[in-house]
């Protein structure tokens, strides 16, 4: 490579590895992103297996309800969706300096989240009590709790992270230096509405 | 060269023996965390041999009962599940975590904590398959272990074939280990990408490093699947899910494939690594520089993509179409060509080197002999035809422990010997590592050489007892003296491992004369690694070192 010189020769002493000519920047992408971006591929893959399991069981159950149950929630996955729009006004906020819109745009962030997540709640209670479809009643019922569970599992896990997050910011620890550590969080937060994108698609469009 | 003038590092820290449990328990230094992990694995190694020399035991000849059938069955799970997750992986892990830092000039892994963490769920994990002995039941104290097989086949998984709890305590030990898999495997990929030293571009790493990210991007890519299918196993088992129920238009076909889309990266997952001590052994004890080192990256990475769509040449017997059948046995056999490729770079950084035949070499040199053989009988079974007929026999047991052994085991027994004077700080008896090597060669080829035989002649595997007179019998007989055989050279390495950590000369920096950053540390290393953080300017930068009137940096 190109790094060679003799200035750095003359540093190099036993004592010491070798130096690099230029004191040019060494720079390494940052683990947390690294890290979270790992995470999301394993998740990803987890997400792969029930979404097969969901798709090759389509109407092979033998009796009981079917997918023309469902109607689309379409006013929770609108706000679904447009959480990830207000998290990256939140940290885009933070960035700016502007605590207090950061603080309103992340409650913001997490009311809409639990709007879905409540509205969720709803609309399972239906399943199980008008339309008798639980866990156990047939194939639909168990590859589709399954599937949207372990997506609702994700979303609660990003709620109480962001919940977290709101709490020290309610005590004004959250300062433009958490900027980087919000960002990775965001990460989660967008691939957990990415999935819903998928995941809504196949059970209540294709699917249905 | 005066190695004593080239320290790199402080003299050594005070690293006590003293060191209480508490310190170990509750260490974040990855160095430790590598230890434990190694010690867990050859715990765990001894539980899982006892169990197969109890099966070779039971089948030295026909009819024999020493154990019930339903123990039987239950020995062959358990030797799998610990073999695989608690032997194999940790084993690998374990090395992973030690060297990684060390090799890229780091002083510690990118989240020490949550190393941490991982390393305790697997032990827990761990620990969980082995409770359902005493658990099984509920907290009677009268347990039994799993006995489905470690591939738990659906509908054997079925709450009325597996009464009881022993085969939810081997789904909860493989997700819980899962999970710690998952995460260990995120933070290699972050340390290797996020703390690499000064001047250690992508392309100047050490090949362990890129076969470490290689293998823990796999390892995701592998485990999660298992997860998932583990997941699913659970709403069956508990919440009267359907995934796996037959009778409710459940596929027991479906459980197949997740297992295997995990199961066969899985292969790949623990060959890696192996790849990856061999690529730092064969080098320095053959004094040279690794022949062809981008194609040996790109080699390692088409390998992890290939393996990846492979699976399904576990089930070639059950029935697939022409079409999936075809594809399964291409990519299959597509593997072998990166495979070879690297074959023939280790033999080409061999040739015309100065060998020394050391022990890490000479496993090393097992390993070679041996994967290749385990590849050849490998692309024997891609051919679908073939396996129709060799399917679910002992040669196909042979074959897999071929590789299992014969190339995972030789390669990190070899990975043991190179890197104990790093780790202890002392030499092994090079005596006593000659004798496991001999004994291990005797006793591995007396087993598994003669396995492929009664796998040709029928026998299938998975049996308890067979009939005599089907010319099984002698075939058996010397596989269980094989056993024997390995379970001497087993002892002869634990001896070797626990008399030199007291009485073994003392290893100095740089015993092997070798070019990666942990040789420029002290033996123990301390805890923070190195004193200053080194720069790199070529892919051996204790050679750049050592010949500061040739080095690597010129030519690379």
């Amino acid at each position: 490579m190109t790094r060679t010189g003799s200035a750095s020769e003359k540093e190099s002493t036993v004592e010491t590895m070798p130096r690099t000519t230029d004191d040019a920047p060494w720079t390494l992408p940052s683990a947390g992103k690294v890290g979270m971006f790992a995470l999301i591929g394993a998740e990803s893959a987890i997400f792969v297996i029930f979404i097969t399991a969901y798709t090759f069981y389509l109407g092979k159950s033998v009796s009981g309800p079917t997918p023309e149950i469902l109607s689309p929630p379409i006013f929770l996955s609108a706000c679904l969706l447009s959480s990830s729009a207000t998290l990256e006004a939140s940290i885009g906020n933070l960035k700016r300096g502007n605590t207090r819109a950061f603080a309103i745009l992340w409650l913001a962030t997490l009311a809409l989240g639990a709007i879905f997540l409540v509205g969720t709640g709803f609309e399972w209670r239906h399943l199980i009590v008008d339309e008798g479809l639980t866990i156990s009643t047939n194939l639909f019922g168990t590859t589709y709790y399954s599937l949207v569970g372990l997506h609702g599992f994700h979303v609660t896990v990003g709620l109480l992270l962001m919940a977290l997050v709101a709490v020290f910011a309610g005590l004004g620890k959250v300062t433009r230096d958490h900027e980087s550590k919000l960002e990775v969080l965001s990460l989660y937060w967008h691939f957990v509405d990415i999935v819903w994108v998928v995941v809504f698609t196949l059970v209540y469009v294709v699917g249905r | 060269m005066a190695m004593q003038s080239m320290t790199l590092s402080r003299p050594p820290v005070a690293r006590s023996r003293t060191d209480g449990l508490y310190e170990w328990v509750t260490t974040v230094d990855h160095k430790r965390i590598g230890v434990m992990y190694v010690l867990l694995a050859l715990g765990f190694l001894v539980i899982g041999g006892l169990e197969a020399a109890a099966m070779r035991l039971q089948l030295i000849r026909p009819h024999a009962d020493y154990v019930s059938p339903r123990v039987f069955n239950q020995i062959m799970t358990m030797h799998g599940t610990t073999m695989i997750f608690f032997v194999a992986m940790p084993l690998l892990f374990g090395f992973i975590n030690y060297l990684v830092p060390l090799m890229i000039g780091a002083r510690d892994m990118a989240f020490p904590r949550l190393n941490a963490f991982s390393f305790w769920l697997t032990a827990f994990g761990g620990l969980l398959l082995y409770y359902s002995v005493i658990g099984g039941y509920g907290l009677y104290g009268d347990g039994n272990a799993p006995e489905v097989g470690w591939w738990a086949y659906a509908p054997l998984t079925a709450r009325a074939f597996s009464r009881g709890h022993s085969s939810d305590y081997w789904t909860l030990s493989l997700l819980v280990s899962g999970f710690g898999t998952i995460l260990t495997s995120i933070n290699i990929i972050a340390s290797v990408l996020c703390t690499r030293c000064r001047g250690m571009t992508l392309g100047k790493m050490p090949l362990f490093a890129w076969m470490s990210a290689t293998m823990a991007v796999l390892a995701i890519l592998a485990i999660a699947p298992l997860t998932a299918a583990q997941m699913m196993l659970m709403v069956d088992r508990y919440l009267g899910g359907h995934f796996f129920d037959t009778q409710a238009g459940g596929s027991a076909v479906l459980w197949m494939h997740f297992f295997w889309i995990f199961g066969h990266p899985e292969v790949y997952v623990l060959i890696v690594p192996t790849f990856a001590f061999v690529s730092e052994i064969i080098p320095v004890f053959s004094r040279k520089a690794m022949f062809g080192y981008p194609i040996m990256v790109a080699a390692t990475v088409t390998i992890a993509f290939i393996s990846l769509s492979v699976w399904a040449h576990h089930m070639f017997t059950v029935g697939m179409s022409a079409s999936s059948t075809t594809f399964f046995m291409i990519t299959t056999m597509a593997i072998s060509v990166p495979t070879g490729i690297k074959i023939f770079n280790w033999l080409a950084t061999m040739w015309g080197g100065k060998i020394s035949f050391k022990a890490p070499m000479l496993f090393c040199i097992g390993f070679l002999l041996q994967f290749l053989v385990a590849g050849l009988t490998g692309v024997m079974l891609a051919t679908a035809p073939l396996t129709w007929q060799l399917g679910n026999s002992y040669f196909v047991v042979a074959h897999f422990h071929y590789v299992i052994l014969g190339g995972i085991f030789f390669g990190t027994f070899g990975g043991f010997y190179y890197w104990y004077p790093k780790v202890v700080g002392r030499m092994y008896s090079g005596t006593l590592a000659r004798w496991h090597f001999w004994l291990f060669v005797i006793g591995f080829h007396l087993t598994f050489d003669f396995m492929h035989i009664p796998g040709f002649l029928g026998m299938p595997r998975r049996i308890y007892t067979y009939e005599p007179g089907r010319g099984w019998d002698v075939w058996n007989f010397i596989v269980a003296i094989g056993a024997a055989v390995q379970i001497v050279a087993t002892a002869v390495f634990i001896l070797n491992v626990l008399w030199s950590a007291r009485r073994g000369p003392l290893a100095g920096n740089d015993p092997w004369d070798a070019w990666t950053l942990e040789w420029s540390t002290t033996s123990p290393p301390p805890a923070y690694n190195f004193a200053t953080l080194p720069t790199v300017k070529s892919r051996r930068p204790l050679w750049d070192l050592k010949h500061p009137e040739d080095p690597d940096w010129k030519y690379e």
